[in-house]
Formats: C-alpha cells, structure tokens, sequence
C-alpha cells in the first residue's frame, strides 16, 4: 500500500541534537503501522539521504524506538548551529520533506 | 516503607514561566527540592560568546522569587542550572544578583552557593596537547588556532559539585554549565537513590511539562522517586503524562535514545519501561547509569567572527521574481566592484524566503510558486561599520537595479520598515563542542559561597 508519511504518523518533527546533528522522530499513529514500518525498514539511511540530497555516510543513524513508537533519524547538520549561512539556528523546520514522503507499507 | 524523594521542576527554562495554580499544587505533594534548568545551547553560539542571556530578566526574577519563596518557607533548597542560558561567568553573575535582590526585598536570610562553569583558556590548552581534549562525531578535532580565537569557554558539570554545595550547607545553589538533570537528581543521589532512575526522571523534569499531553514548556511536573521506580505528575489538570507522551519526550534531541552519554558515565534506557500508572501518572522502572572508567566533561565554546547588519525586504513582481538568481549575482557582483579597491573581508548573504531560506542546502524544491517572496539580506563583516556599509550597497543596488525585462521601474523592493536595515551586532560561531578527560569531577567546578 503507497501512503504518505503523514497519513500514517501523528508526529513528525526535526531538531537539532547539539549544534553538529540534525534529527527527525516520526511517531507512528498506532502499533500496527509502527511494526510494519519496522519491518518494512521504510525509513532506512537511502531514504533520508535522497530525500536531503546528502551522502549516506552523513546519516549518523536510524534508531527504532519502541516505547514511543518512533522511528528516528539523525543527520550531520549542513553546518554548526549558527554559523555564516545558517538557515535554522534550531534545526525545528527541516521535517518538511518527511510529510509529503511517500511510502510502501 | 520504602523511602520516596519529591521533586518540583516548575518551567522548562526559568523565566519561561508557570501558572501560580500549578505551582501551589506542587508544594503541596512537599518537595524535597524545587530545581531548574535555565540554559540551552538551542538558541544558538551568540549568548555564549556575548556573555549574554537569551531569557529577559524581569521574567527569570519573576520565577526565581516564587521559587526561592516557597523554598525558604519550607526549608528545602532551590537548584539552578546553567545560570543566565550559556552558564559562563557574566550569565552566573546575573542570576547571583537576581537572588541578592530577592534575598533583600523579601528579607530572606540564606546561603547561597555559587558553582562557577567558565573554563580557563589556559586550562583546555594543557589538556589539548597532552591528548586528552576530543570531538564527539561529527564535531571536527579541536586546534589550538581555533582554540586561541574562542571568546569563551564553559564545561558542563556532572552531579558532584552540587551534591557537595548540598553537603556543605547550601541553600539556594545557582550552578553555571551544568549537564540538565543533574539539578533534579543532585539532592536523590547525595540520599542514597539510584543515580540512573534520578538523572533519567531529572532528563525528563528539565523540560517540565513538556513531556505531558498537551505540552508546554512553561507549566510545573513533579517527579516522585522511589527505590526502583519514579513516577510524573504534571500539576496541571488539563495536561496528563501518558507513556507515550513521556516516552516520546526521550526522544526529543537526542542521537540515540537508549543510550544517552553524560559526565562521568551513561545513562542506558534500554530496558526502561514505561507504565500508565493512573490517568495522568506515568511510572518508569529499568533506566541504568553505567560509570565510565575516564570521566569527561563537555566543553562549549565559541569565538566572535564578526558583526552583523540585515535588510529586510519583499518583492511582488512576477518578472523580479523569475529572474531572482541572477539579479543577486549581479548585485554581488556590483558590490564587489564598488569597493575593490577598500580590502573589505565580508560574507555577503541573500536569503530567498518563498524560495529555499528556510532549509538552504537540505531544500529539495528549487523553483519557486509563490506570487511574492521576501529576501534578507545580510552582511557580515569585521567591524559594524564595513558591515552598514556593505548591506546598504546591497540594499540600495537591489532597490534600484535595472534588470532585463524591467517595467516597474521605481523600485523592486518593498520595505515593511523605516530605517530598512538594522545593526546585528556581534557574530559568532560554535568553535568547541569537545569532551576532555578530568582527573577529578570537581577540579573544573569551584564553588564560592554567599550569606544573602
């Protein structure tokens, strides 16, 4: 079944985690969802790098978290938090293409 | 019966603020210790380096005189972490007055311990060349060139200084730099608690209701710890701790969720369980703090790289807006040319909201679909002066520039404000994210006491 991420997650949101990492959590709407994303690996290192147009050596890792149902993500940040060129001094508006990605589930 | 210690975290960062009603109903339950976080490195390198806060005064005080009141009404101490928002020596010394003058108005009588954070220069240079200075991936390594231009320099202390402000008698403990839980989970580990369950409920207290449904970051959460468990509370009724809320909280700005390094040792969350324990109650159990054989510590610091000053400004015509890219190429390029001859070293800056200002390289939409789109300029510079000087080139070059195709030919800029450009100030840039190895937990932390 072809889905957007955002019909079938009650979350999703990016910060950053310390000023060198950027990081996603999706928080899937139910169990079910969360087991087959899990199983379907339909977040994994290519995924995050096509959709950021970075190199998969710069996808630090994807981590499921059962507890909150999450599925996470964790890039190197494009820079340091707050250098000469930044965009997003608190990495909290980079989620955007996760929303419209479109999944197999 | 088994023992039990109560925690009251009233706002995520002091001066963020809390209803007086939850805040009533966490005295209530009789802490053992009211404490808050009050820094971040979120907001960005400036406040470190400038030495100043990114909270406003008034409101810090606001909070801290409730919560130093109610303290002392209850003879239980007051713990602040990361004093002023970075926990350098200016921000400490703001919040150490702030408590003078509440001491004073209220004519409260007590000790106050001072825990300093900012770190010799000297100090980190030593520890660099003998090895022991790290990055943490994918921090690049530390040089002693980018070390020599840090403007300041602050450690993140672990539990043991304050657990020894504790011991010695403190009463109202304001700590600089600071790891975030360990102003909740000071006072239980000094008791005899489990440091793993104390500083996993501290990791979660810090960001007070937060972590409850629905959020908030300004509004109480009271932790209760106990021998093999603790358990939140937020205090206000509208918001509940489900397990999800609070599990998803653990989440929040962290790489690894499982395994969450600290001074001194890690936290390992990888057998924690999260259980609904009434309605509103969440009890976690199985969260583990594993000591490292070296303790380290993390250093920030950042180093100035200039001043700043910015144009605002927004277009809404659809033959500008077509030919955006290269109408500021050749606006740098007349800004280069205009002051060739001045050696002027500047970063000059364009940001194309409607277009990719908001992700920049992490953008995947290029073209634009919007009717209007606003532009910031930016320029930085060595002094202000070279900095005015280049974004109002930019600014006036932009307004007035003759593009292919033009036909509105008075202007090709909106701006929403008179003056159009404004004085940033001073610039910086994270220059230290490192770990260094320390022969004991205190050496970098001394502590100063004061009878207010």
């Amino acid at each position: 079944m072809k889905t957007k991420l955002k019909d079938i997650a009650e979350v999703i949101r990016s910060k950053n985690a310390g000023p060198y990492e950027l990081t996603f959590d999706i928080i899937f709407k139910d169990w079910e969802i969360f087991e087959k994303a899990c199983e379907k690996k339909i977040i994994n290192e290519k995924v995050i790098a096509d959709l950021y147009h970075i190199s998969v050596e710069d996808v630090i890792n994807i981590i499921e978290f059962k507890p909150a149902k999450a599925i996470k993500a964790t890039i190197v940040r494009p820079m340091a938090s707050g250098r000469l060129g930044e965009t997003d001094v608190y990495g909290a508006q980079q989620h955007a293409p996760l929303v419209d990605l479109e999944v197999d589930l | 019966m088994s023992r039990e210690l109560r925690v009251l975290s009233p706002t995520a960062i002091l001066g963020y603020g809390f209803p007086m009603e939850s805040f009533e109903e966490g005295m209530k339950r009789k802490p053992h210790v009211i404490a808050v976080d009050a820094g971040s490195t979120d907001p960005g390198p400036y406040y470190l380096g400038a030495g100043i806060s990114f909270t406003d005064e008034s409101a810090v005080k606001r909070d801290l005189e409730i919560m130093i009141k109610a303290a002392r009404e209850n003879g239980i101490p007051v713990i602040v972490g990361t004093a002023g928002g970075s926990g350098g020596e200016p921000h400490l010394q703001e919040v150490v007055e702030i408590v003078k003058s509440i001491g004073e108005n209220n004519g409260l009588a007590f000790k106050m311990a001072v825990i300093h954070a900012e770190i010799e220069k000297e100090y980190v240079i030593n520890k660099l060349l003998d090895g022991k200075v790290k990055p943490l991936h994918p921090v690049p390594e530390l040089t002693l060139e980018e070390l020599e231009k840090t403007e300041r320099i602050v450690g993140q202390m672990g539990l043991e200084p304050i657990i020894k402000a504790l011991e010695e008698g403190a009463e109202v403990i304001i700590a600089g730099r600071a790891y975030d839980p360990t102003v909740f989970a000071a006072l239980a580990v000094k008791d005899g608690f489990d440091a793993g369950l104390a500083l996993h409920m501290g990791k979660i207290l810090e960001c007070a209701s937060i972590a409850a449904t629905p959020g908030s970051g300004s509004d109480c959460m009271f932790g209760y710890l106990g021998e093999d468990n603790f358990r939140l509370e937020p205090l206000n009724p509208i918001r509940k701790c489900t397990t999800l809320s609070v599990a998803a909280h653990t989440l929040y700005e962290k790489t690894n969720p499982y395994i969450l390094p600290g001074p001194g040792g890690i936290l390992d969350l990888q057998d924690t369980k999260f259980h609904q324990e009434t309605d509103n109650i969440v009890k976690v159990t199985g969260s583990k703090f594993v000591p490292s054989d070296v303790y380290t510590v993390k250093l920030e610091g950042t180093k100035k790289v200039g001043y700043r000053t910015v144009s605002i400004a927004g277009t809404r015509d659809s033959i500008m807006i077509s030919q955006i890219e290269s109408i500021i190429q050749e606006v740098r390029d007349r800004v280069k040319d205009n002051f060739k001859n001045a050696d002027y070293k500047y970063h000059l800056d364009f940001k194309v909201y409607g277009r990719d200002a908001v992700m920049g390289s992490l953008e995947p939409k290029k073209e634009i679909t919007s009717h209007e789109i606003g532009i910031v300029i930016e320029a930085v510079a060595d002094t202000q002066k070279i900095a005015n000087t280049i974004c109002s080139f930019a600014r006036s070059t932009m307004l007035h520039y003759g593009y292919d195709g033009r036909i509105s030919t008075a202007g090709n800029l909106a701006f929403p404000y008179s003056p159009s450009d404004f004085k940033a100030g001073e610039v910086y840039e994270f220059s230290i994210y490192h770990i260094v190895e320390v022969d004991d937990p205190y050496e970098l932390f001394k502590i100063d006491y004061v009878n207010v």
